[in-house]
């Protein structure tokens, strides 16, 4: 059995006492939500913290999918396998189930939340990649109720680093809904449940005419970032889907990552994958926005 | 005589045939560890019991300068911290290796793997104890290690083992089989000569319970109660006495269940003898149990073989020699478990299920600043190398040839009339029919049809493999002529007593990790006895309460100690007879034993039941002269040579062109282990063995950076697989009993593992030889295997 550190540990009973908890015990402090990330580490002992406040109660006020006019609202709290067996989210974006399918096992997956995906900031997180493709906002509340919300761009900081401050919270991700849209995402991973080796995620929202009127392509463990590719997006847009336009796209999305060798592969095998995966699910993505 | 017997597929539904004696039936140890009632060493809880963790390095190679422990012996519950140095004046800081060698219990002059032990705290629960750790003050210089195991050798490579006396470099051994000049001849007549370097990364067994242990000194007693994760409980309690100088009556070694082993659990780790101090230091029982990562990095690993194979032939595909040369990565300390005369195991079996002209292997053992091991990793003593170089070089000569693989073997087998064979390394095989177990596989597969797949795949660019092995294994050791481990013959001992109401208590040597032992025995004995398997029960692990015996690993349960519970069983049989022949007034020689009962001879009304003989073994009334009461026996049974199962497999892989993921597809495993005792079980033990194939075959490998830094450390970073991995396994069996085994049974435990990776692997080359590749290494990953469809493959290391 691995043994954490010694820590402290409460249960938060609303989002502004939670809030209020950080404010008050600083960057000794962290929020645990499904654990999946945060204590592997502590276990490790890779980090180290005095207090948890465990916001699994807050459950029921953040684990929601909603839909508004022209927005989807996912709730912090949801976790991987809401996200999965979410009918009307695999509706809109058919990319969360292809993503949540290849996310982990079910274990990881009954307890694991989207704001713990995006707030762990882990490059290789597939979530992220998905938000990203999507092109989500993050809701970050503070002290007294303070609420702002940032693209994703700003919200990942750095590897493991993002824009949520000591004493905030991420509370929400916000995805905005398009007409002719579809969606899908791909993972290579060395083994079921492994973190990728590579993986992508492409959206495609095509216009009148069947021509792609934007797109947009996330990659997740190929950078200290799961950023969007704005020179696919470009060379996309306004043209009519075909091969050759993904395999344009692909051989952007392979120039632009920054991978590096690892156990999980060589450098060069991880730009090749970026390249075929953003092809493939290019490919689908237009497939779903068509039918 | 081989029966041959069509299996396909394995139907659940007669599981539980309640037999007397052989066939299925559910494992009698089930419902206790299905219904959370197994008892492991981590359940044991004893009053006053204290916790025990372990200090290890965290570089692969240094001095310890100082280790200061003042602050963690001042930590808050911790009741005692001990150092190398304490140890080393109690004349504990070094225990001997299975293999002669020494090994460090706590460092006290230089720490030579990452994780090796350094110091270890005892506290009043596991927190005190692991926090405790952080304030121990260690100072260490760093050396530069020895990692490149091709290095290890090189005049200026670090001296890793300078506590040897007169060592000046790393050579750990030298060794080698077969006939060298003989060899040079065949292979300088040879029309065709193909050679392949090999390697076999190291892999670890991975055990999902990692090891541990719980002592318990009583001072006033004089006694040593140990419950530890061990394959081998009474070779543990001999090693423990000479260790620590305990007298044997006054230690009892107990292993409990155990959550998996694969060879992880032969060697004594310096965790359990800390345990041991730690109780008579503390006069408290004391509990260790090491974590997943401690498992890892620090107990004992398999393979490491660096190999190089070469294969003689003539042009129509006659196999004339094999030659190999092989570097060994032997890490910190040859820690390798197996018969002291077999520094390589039986990796001599190199030369596989061929009859072959000549056959030449030499060996180089080296020391790295890595974690000791070479433990049977189911591979019954590294014949997972043997038979992996030979099932890789085949192929190899198949492609050299154009010729197709499963021709090729079947035009080398060792025919049946050559048994028993011996081969040009000394082995002694004996029984086998191969061609019909091949030729079982084949139909199964459909052999002729993928191939056709294959062709027409191929033509549109997909990539499709078939890959074939054919082994043979060694197992069951070993006859005690030359088979002992640090002086202790390879013999089992067995009891067993049949209670006055004809129920019976078998007592074994050997322990189950999984295998089944509870049930499987429990049917050797009911077969020879005619007593019912639920009417048997089976007490094993405990030395205080079994007969002597060298423990499992290496397969050899049943060959041995099943043996020795079918001659016990027919022992006590054999008297049941004498007390029969009075009970029904006939001379022994006018009886007749029909399962369960003797009868007159012609006249089956008169019988009495082997109960029914038990009740008057121990009942009023006199006895024949000469016979004592009671109905009981034992025994010691020493082989008196191994048993050879062998078996073909055959893969079928698809290669995506665009991501190089590997999808095992199809696989087809008939195995040939002798005389089936418990069908079930055999496919389990095929099924666990298999999957572990597909892990080595494409995702396992503890390995380092240049630093010694393990890489594998947790079961995120060392893959193994799931069921997502593997395919239903299509399963098929032929019957070549072994002609001196008591009841003609071979070890099935580790065929599978040893037998699948070279067809796995012979699949994945198959499918990309659109590409040009004849060969690619061990962990096949996307990656590497998309740098071999680049021309670019290669070694792991
Ligand atoms: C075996 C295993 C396999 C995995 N495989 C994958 C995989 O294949 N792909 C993948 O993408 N992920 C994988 N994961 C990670 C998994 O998805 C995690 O659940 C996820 O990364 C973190 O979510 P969590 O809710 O568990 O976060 P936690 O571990 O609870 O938290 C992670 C971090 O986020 C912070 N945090 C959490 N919620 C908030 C919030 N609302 N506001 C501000 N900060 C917050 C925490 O303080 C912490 O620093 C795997 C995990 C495991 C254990």
């Amino acid at each position: 059995m691995q043994v954490p550190a010694p820590f402290e540990y409460e249960r938060a009973t609303s989002v502004d006492q939670a809030i209020g908890l950080l404010e008050r015990l600083g960057s000794s402090a962290r929020l645990v939500a499904g654990g999946h990330s945060l204590l592997p580490m502590m276990k490790l002992r890779l980090a180290n913290f005095e207090y948890l406040i465990d916001i699994n109660p807050l459950h029921d006020e953040l684990g929601y999918i909603r839909s508004q006019a022209n927005e989807l609202r996912i709730g912090a709290m949801t976790r991987h396998r809401e996200l999965l067996e979410s009918d009307e989210l695999a509706a809109a974006f058919p990319i969360f189930r292809d993503a949540e399918r290849v996310i982990a096992d079910p274990v990881v997956r009954n307890r694991g939340t989207l704001g713990g995906s995006l707030c762990q900031a882990d490059p290789s997180e597939d979530l992220s990649a998905v938000c990203t493709t999507l092109d989500a906002s993050c809701v970050i509340r503070g002290p007294g109720g303070a609420e702002r919300v940032v693209s994703m761009e700003e919200f990942h900081v750095g590897p493991y680093e993002t824009a949520v401050g000591d004493g905030e919270m991420l509370i929400e991700v916000r995805f905005p809904v398009r007409a002719n849209g579809g969606s899908a995402y791909q993972k290579v991973e060395r083994r079921a449940g492994d973190w990728a080796v590579v993986s992508a995620g492409a959206a495609v929202w095509l216009a009148a005419d069947g021509t792609i009127a934007d797109a947009r392509v996330g990659l997740a463990a190929v950078g200290p970032n799961t950023t969007g590719i704005p020179e696919i997006s470009e060379a996309l847009r306004g043209h009519e889907p075909a091969e050759e336009l993904y395999e344009r796209a692909g051989a952007i999305a392979a120039r632009v990552c920054d991978p590096v060798t690892d156990q999980r592969g060589s450098e060069d095998y991880k730009r090749h994958l970026a390249d075929e995966l953003t092809r493939r699910t290019l490919r689908t993505a237009v497939e779903r926005a068509r039918s | 005589m081989t029966t041959v017997h069509e299996s396909r597929t394995s139907s659940f539904d007669d599981n539980d045939q309640k037999p007397v004696g052989f066939g299925r039936m559910l494992r009698k140890e089930d419902p206790r560890l299905i219904r959370g009632r197994g008892r492991f060493t981590d359940d044991v809880q004893l009053p006053g019991m204290l916790h025990l963790a372990i200090l290890r390095s965290p570089f692969a190679h240094a001095r310890v300068v100082s280790v200061d422990t003042s602050a963690a012996e001042a930590s808050p519950g911790v009741r005692a911290v001990v150092t190398g140095e304490t140890l080393k004046g109690l004349g504990l800081a070094w225990m001997p290796t299975l293999s002669n060698d020494v090994q460090a219990v706590l460092a006290t002059d230089k720490v030579r793997f990452q994780g090796q032990e350094v110091a270890f705290v005892v506290a009043d629960d596991r927190y005190a104890a692991r926090d405790a750790l952080e304030l121990i003050d260690v100072e260490y210089d760093v050396l530069d290690p020895v990692i490149d195991v091709r290095q290890a050798l090189a005049p200026d490579a670090p001296l890793i083992r300078d506590d040897l006396e007169g060592k000046t470099n790393n050579h750990c051994f030298d060794w080698e089989t077969g006939d060298a000049d003989e060899t040079e001849a065949v292979f300088a007549r040879a029309d065709v000569v193909v050679a392949q370097d090999i390697v076999y990364p190291r892999v670890h067994p991975a055990p999902m319970e990692t090891c541990g242990a719980v002592a318990d000194f009583d001072a006033v007693e004089g006694k040593l109660k140990l419950w530890s994760t061990t394959q081998a409980p009474h070779a543990h309690r001999t090693l423990y006495a000479i260790v620590a100088g305990l007298p044997e009556h006054k230690i009892q070694v107990i292993a409990p269940d155990i959550g998996g082993g694969f060879g992880n659990k032969v060697p004594i780790y310096p965790g359990y003898v800390c345990a041991i101090v730690g109780s008579i230091v503390t006069g408290k029982p004391v509990k260790w149990m090491e974590d997943r990562s401690e498992n890892l990095i620090s107990t004992g690993f398999a393979r490491d073989y660096i190999m190089r194979g070469e294969i003689a032939a003539t042009r129509d595909g006659k196999i004339l020699g094999i030659r190999t040369n092989v570097l060994a990565d032997h890490g910190a300390f040859n820690g390798t478990a197996a018969p002291v005369k077999y520094p390589a195991g039986f990796f001599g079996v190199f030369t596989g299920s061929y009859d072959l002209e000549a056959a030449y292997c030499k060996m180089t053992a080296v020391y790295t600043n890595k974690a000791p091991g070479g433990v049977a990793y189911a591979c019954s003593f590294r014949i997972t190398e043997a038979v992996y170089l030979v099932e890789r070089i085949v192929d190899c000569l198949a492609a050299e040839l154009d010729m197709d693989p499963a021709e090729l073997r079947l035009k080398n087998f060792i025919q049946p009339d050559q048994f028993p064979y011996t081969t040009k390394t000394g082995w002694v095989y004996d029984s086998g029919n191969y061609e019909p177990t091949m030729r079982q596989a084949m139909d199964i597969a459909g052999y002729a049809e993928l191939r056709a797949e294959q062709a027409e795949k191929r033509a549109r660019g997909e990539l499709m493999g078939i890959g074939i092995s054919f082994f043979t294994e060694a197992v069951g050791a070993g006859p005690r002529k030359n088979m002992d481990i640090l002086g202790l013959g390879m013999a089992d001992g067995c009891e067993l007593r049949v209670h006055p109401t004809g129920k019976a208590v078998v007592r074994l040597s050997v322990k189950t990790q999984g295998q089944g032992h509870e049930t499987t025995f429990a049917q050797i004995v009911a077969e020879e006895i005619g007593i019912p398997p639920a009417d048997i029960e089976v007490v094993h692990g405990d030395t205080d309460q079994t007969p002597f015996g060298l423990g499992t690993y290496g397969s050899r349960s049943t060959p041995v100690s099943g043996a020795a519970a079918a001659l016990v069983a027919r022992k006590v049989r054999d008297k049941a007879q004498l007390i029969a022949s009075a009970m029904l007034e006939v001379t022994v020689a006018d009886l007749e034993w029909v399962k369960g009962s003797f009868q007159v001879k012609g006249d089956p009304a008169k019988a009495v039941t082997i109960q029914q003989i038990a009740m008057r073994a121990h009942g009023a009334g006199d006895l024949p002269d000469g016979v004592e009461g009671g109905l009981e026996a034992q025994i010691c049974y020493n082989p008196s040579n191994l048993t050879y199962p062998h078996g073909a497999y055959i893969c079928v892989v698809d290669v995506d062109p665009g991501t190089a993921q590997v999808k095992v597809r199809r696989f087809i495993a008939v195995d040939d282990c002798g005389t089936r005792i418990n069908p079930m079980i055999i496919e389990g033990q095929v099924h666990g063995g298999l999957t572990d194939g597909v892990g080595m075959a494409l995702m396992e490998m503890i390995s380092f950076d240049e630093d010694g830094n393990c890489l594998g450390a947790s079961l995120m970073d060392y893959l193994i697989p799931t069921a997502l991995e593997v395919p239903d396994w299509e399963t098929g069996y032929t019957v070549t009993p072994s002609p001196h085994h008591p009841i003609g049974a071979k070890g099935v435990g580790e065929s599978a593992t040893v037998g699948s990776p070279p067809a796995i692997v012979n699949a994945v080359v198959d499918a990309l030889k659109p590409y040009g590749v004849r060969h690619a290494d061990m962990p096949l990953t996307p990656s590497r295997v998309w740098d071999a469809m680049r021309g670019r493959a290669t070694p792991p290391i």
